[in-house]
């Protein structure tokens, strides 16, 4: 018979060891509560979330379907307030008393709130939940509003980052003298605070609170012990934790700071195992997941009878600010038995320390450039004399001479149990073993073996160590960077401009550290499609940062004339519009082309006539193709089921309704579409960007096609019973590229490097294609327009000579 | 010299371009900043295209049909192309274009 299981606390250490445990088999009926109204998140990635750079669905790891997968009972939402250990039940919130045979705790910690005069105020939070992160940015979303943050530690800054970035006026205020004096000794912490302090955020170290100030029971501001008053909205507390214990204790447990547990997680009592932050395990308290992952791993052993043993091994730190770069590990204070050795730059902002003691690396700090962070850190876990390399032991690993230079062959001398992975303690043989067994990209090696699947900072490592198992079959997506003028990549600068809210290219230029005064030709268009996708309300779209044909809404000719293509809808055209580009034809001189597009090309037309071109198009009611543009193209379409014996649905219809919503918007690459009425498929669209092919049960949405440079067909990514459904799709999967691609990706070559179940996964979330749609919408408010109308209107003496000076000449 | 008045600096939209007829052709005034300007030669001597359509970047402009740029200091181009560049000047917000330069016999 099924063994009965609770979990109580569905955090980061029981998602972890129900995952093991599943593996293992056996037979349990499992019921897993929560407190939180939701399964199991990635929590150490709440920060990115507050500071927008992912969704929260994005952080999901273990969510009520996956619960449900397994078969297990999910009561989330729910507290478990006893625990009778003598009738082995527990009791839930509401009263029912459920029987276990085995009991796992993993509650976790609690936030702890200063008892300063005010804390119960509303707008006093912590930093620690889902709830407590949309709380801040809700905040950012009222102009003007501001925040203090007490406590200057991880959590604090991540928090403070967060906030800063949201917009909100920002102040840490930190008891001690210098920032997460827990991993950072003086120099590192003097570089962060100034980086922060350059961004805006307002730092007060030394400084002790007093009280904490209200009105109408609501927080209005932090008062400090100097009788200086802070204002703000929000206070958020992020001053450690405390673990979760009361209910342990109440049950008789034996507790100390936390819940005792043996090396295999048993507590005093051999039904009940814990894990996780609420735990002590000889004398030692867990606030990192790195340890608490490992726990997971023997906690369901022990559940299913295997020997197992949780060894104690260093962790090392790194802040989840995005620009920020530094990593802490062991122990740096000074000691007379013990030597220094640091490296500074300051004209790069760069800082490295490493203490060592009797020829070993005790402990490393280093700021500003990390990248040889997990090379001392592995000679310091494995106790390697140093003596040889001392000299040149601060310059890293590159600098130690012979084959170590080249970063694959110091991966390649790995040894097989070097660490990889810190937070999932992934070593090395095991990812060389999943790639072995056909895990050949990083997404297959993050499903198979979970490295650098939390928070991500060993991906390059990861990669590395494909490389040097695969050879020549894996190349390592390059850190290109944009162009000459930045050192970021294009990913990078996405994801800067949304998490530092920099929302003009000047401000790209200046926060991001552009080489020169204004970029260039290849930089400067992708900066400014990356600002007006994302903030498409404050962003004003630059002509002058747009190649020739979307400056001018035209393709230049060899010749510098102009081809102008009006839109014909689906495909579709009446004799009027045919009418009226004969006309221009003539007055102006086109010749005419029927494109590859379903669409008439008027060739040749002269820059100083093309205003006047578009007037007489509009006039006739047509509007631009876009036929220059990274954006929507066409939509073709077949006749389908109005007029084809075989049609199923009304695919002109549908590519019409589809142009209608998608056209003027602006996309990474362009994008066309194509709808055939059946799978005879005459509209070619299993090898459009985005293809719907009509059965009688619906719409078939294909994506990621290609014919141009590359030909690829479709891949399919979700069948939609109506056409309001298809289109709700279409029009997320557009949003979900504009917002993350790589300018000049075609969605092609964008799904194949996030993955098209990554892709799936997104868009088969209602709530997220909602949003998709809304800020899709939001941005068509503004760019669902004719070009032509409003240059004909705003700007048509930019298509006219400044000034013409050879008639004076021949006087 | 002989300044010619072609237009205020406004009449260019910063880091934008627009043409002059001349008698030599078409001249590109080139408005690098808020406060700067130049001209130079409309034509890319790699296959003609008209520069004046071109990105502005810095004191440099990148042809619009295949990517050669040109410093709009001194014409110089990448691969040993090279326009000519003619004397212009800013006088309270107005664009004077030296005429003897661009083949005009006397000031207007
Ligand atoms: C006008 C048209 C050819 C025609 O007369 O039929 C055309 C003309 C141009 N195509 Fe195209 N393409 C045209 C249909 C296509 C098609 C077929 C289709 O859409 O069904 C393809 C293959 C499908 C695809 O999109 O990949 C196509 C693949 C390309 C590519 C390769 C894109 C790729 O990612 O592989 C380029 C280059 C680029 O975009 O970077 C390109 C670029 C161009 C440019 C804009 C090159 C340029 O920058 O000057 C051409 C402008 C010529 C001009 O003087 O106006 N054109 N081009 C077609 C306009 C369709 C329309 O109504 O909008
Ligand atoms: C913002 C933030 C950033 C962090 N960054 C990092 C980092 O970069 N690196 C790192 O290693 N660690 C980081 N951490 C710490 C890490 O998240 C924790 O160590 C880890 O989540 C602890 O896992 P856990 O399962 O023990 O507890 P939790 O993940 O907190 O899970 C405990 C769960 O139990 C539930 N619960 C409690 N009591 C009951 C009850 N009576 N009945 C039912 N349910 C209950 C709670 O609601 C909670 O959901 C960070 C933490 C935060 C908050
Ligand atoms: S295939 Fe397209 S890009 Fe090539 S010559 Fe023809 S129109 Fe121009
Ligand atoms: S015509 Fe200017 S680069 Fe080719």
């Amino acid at each position: 018979m099924a063994q009965k299981l609770i979990v109580i606390g569905a955090g980061m250490a029981s998602g972890r060891m129900l995952e093991h445990l599943f593996e293992q088999g056996g037979d349990w009926d499992v019921t897993l509560f929560n407190a939180e109204p939701r399964g199991t998140y990635n929590r150490i990635m709440l920060s990115p979330v507050l500071s927008g750079e992912k969704t929260y669905e994005q952080i999901e790891t273990h969510n009520a379907q996956w619960y449900d997968d397994q078969g297990v009972t999910t009561r989330f939402g729910e507290k478990v307030v006893a625990i009778d250990r003598a009738a082995k039940t527990v009791t839930a919130e509401n009263g029912d008393v459920l029987p276990y045979d085995k009991l796992v705790i993993a509650t976790g910690s609690n936030p702890f709130i200063i008892p300063l005069p005010g804390h119960d105020l509303e707008g006093v939070i912590a930093y620690r939940d889902l709830e407590d992160t949309y709380r801040m940015m809700e905040l950012g979303k009222t102009e003007g509003s501001s925040a203090v943050v007490i406590g200057g530690g991880l959590l604090g800054l991540e928090a403070a980052a967060g906030l800063h970035a949201q917009g909100v006026d920002t102040t840490v205020v930190h008891i001690m003298g210098h920032l997460m004096e827990r991993q950072l000794d003086e120099s590192a912490g003097y570089l962060l605070r100034k980086e922060l302090v350059g961004r805006g955020i307002k730092v007060l170290c030394a400084t002790n609170s007093k009280q904490i100030l209200g009105e109408n029971g609501k927080v209005t501001g932090l008062e400090l012990d100097n009788g200086t008053v802070l204002p703000c909205d929000l206070l958020v507390m992020a001053v450690g934790i405390r673990p979760n214990v009361a209910l342990a204790k109440e049950a008789g447990l034996a507790t100390g700071r936390a819940i005792h547990v043996d090396a295999t997680m048993q507590t005093s009592d051999p039904d009940i195992l814990a894990l996780g932050e609420c735990v002590e395990l000889d004398g030692m308290l867990f606030g990192l997941v790195a340890p608490i992952y490992d726990q997971a791993k023997v906690a369901a052993k022990t559940l299913v009878g295997e020997a197992a043993g949780y060894v104690h091994r260093d962790v090392s730190t790194k802040l989840k600010v995005t620009g920020c770069d530094l990593f802490s590990a062991g122990d740096f204070a000074e000691g007379e038995d013990r030597e220094d050795i640091v490296f500074r730059d300051p004209a790069r902002g760069v800082y490295k320390r490493i203490v060592l003691k009797d020829n070993k690396i005790l402990g490393a700090v280093m700021y500003g450039d990390t990248a040889d962070g997990n090379w001392f850190f592995g000679m310091m876990k494995d106790g390697t004399d140093v003596s040889d390399i001392r000299d040149t032991l601060i310059f890293g690993p590159a600098f130690q001479g012979g084959a170590s230079g080249d970063p694959l062959a110091a991966v390649a001398a790995l040894p097989d149990d070097a660490e990889i992975c810190g937070c999932n303690g992934i070593c090395k043989s095991t990812i060389v073993n999943a790639v072995k067994n056909g895990a050949h990209t990083l997404a297959d090696v993050r499903a198979t073996t979970k490295a650098s699947a939390s928070c991500g900072t060993c991906t390059g490592l990861v990669e590395q160590v494909m490389a040097v198992t695969l050879g020549d079959d894996f190349v390592i997506p390059a850190a290109q960077s944009i162009c000459g003028c930045s050192d970021h990549t294009h990913e990078d600068i996405r994801r800067l401009i949304k998490a530092k809210a920099l929302k003009s290219e000047a401000a790209v230029w200046q926060e991001l550290g552009w080489k020169t005064a204004n970029g260039c030709h290849v930089c400067r268009p992708a900066v400014n499609y990356y600002l007006l996708a994302d903030w498409p309300l404050e962003y004003q779209d630059n002509l002058q940062s747009r190649f020739v044909n979307e400056r001018r809404h035209a393709n230049i000719q060899k010749d510098g004339t102009y081809s102008v293509v009006p839109r014909m809808w689906g495909g579709m055209t009446t004799p009027d519009e045919l009418r009226a580009i004969a006309d221009a034809s003539e007055k102006y001189g086109a010749k005419l082309h029927v494109t590859g597009g379903q669409r008439i090309d008027l060739l040749g037309v002269k820059k100083e006539d093309l205003t006047a071109i578009w007037d007489d198009l509009n006039a006739a009611g047509m509007v631009s193709g876009h036929a220059y543009s990274k954006g929507l193209r066409t939509v073709k379409t077949c006749v389908g089921k109005e007029f084809c014996r075989f049609g199923t649905q009304d695919s002109s219809g549908l590519g019409i309704q589809l142009e209608k919503k998608l056209w003027g918007s602006w996309t990474p690459h362009k994008v066309k579409l194509g709808v055939s009425g059946c799978p005879r498929n005459c509209a070619e669209a299993t090898c459009k960007d985005i293809g719907v092919v009509c059965v009688d049960s619906g719409y078939q949405i294909g994506v990621a096609g290609a014919a141009g440079m590359d030909v690829k067909e479709t891949e399919r990514l979700i069948d939609a019973k109506t056409e309001a459904e298809a289109i709700e799709w279409i029009a997320a999967f557009m949003q979900l590229y504009r917002e993350n691609a790589k300018y000049l990706d075609r969605p092609y070559k964008w799904v194949a490097k996030v993955g098209l179940d990554w892709v799936k996964d997104t868009l088969s979330n209602a709530e997220e294609r909602a949003a998709l749609n809304e800020r899709f919408e939001i941005s068509q408010s503004v760019y669902r327009k004719d070009p032509w109308a409003d240059h004909v209107k705003n700007h048509s003496e930019q298509y006219q000579p400044l000034a013409d000076i050879t008639l004076e000449a021949a006087e | 010299m002989s300044w010619i008045d072609i237009g205020h600096l406004n009449d260019i939209p910063v880091r934008g371009s627009r043409v002059v007829k001349t008698p030599v052709g078409c001249v590109a005034i080139v408005r690098s900043s808020e406060t700067e300007a130049y001209a130079i030669g409309n034509t890319c001597p790699h296959k003609q295209g008209p520069l004046s359509e071109g990105i502005v970047h810095g004191k440099k402009i990148t042809c619009p049909l295949h990517n050669a740029v040109f410093s709009l200091e001194t014409g110089e181009g990448t691969d040993g192309h090279q326009i000519p560049t003619f004397p212009l000047k800013i006088e309270g917000g107005r664009l004077l274009l030296d005429g003897a330069s661009v083949g005009k016999r006397s000031a207007a």
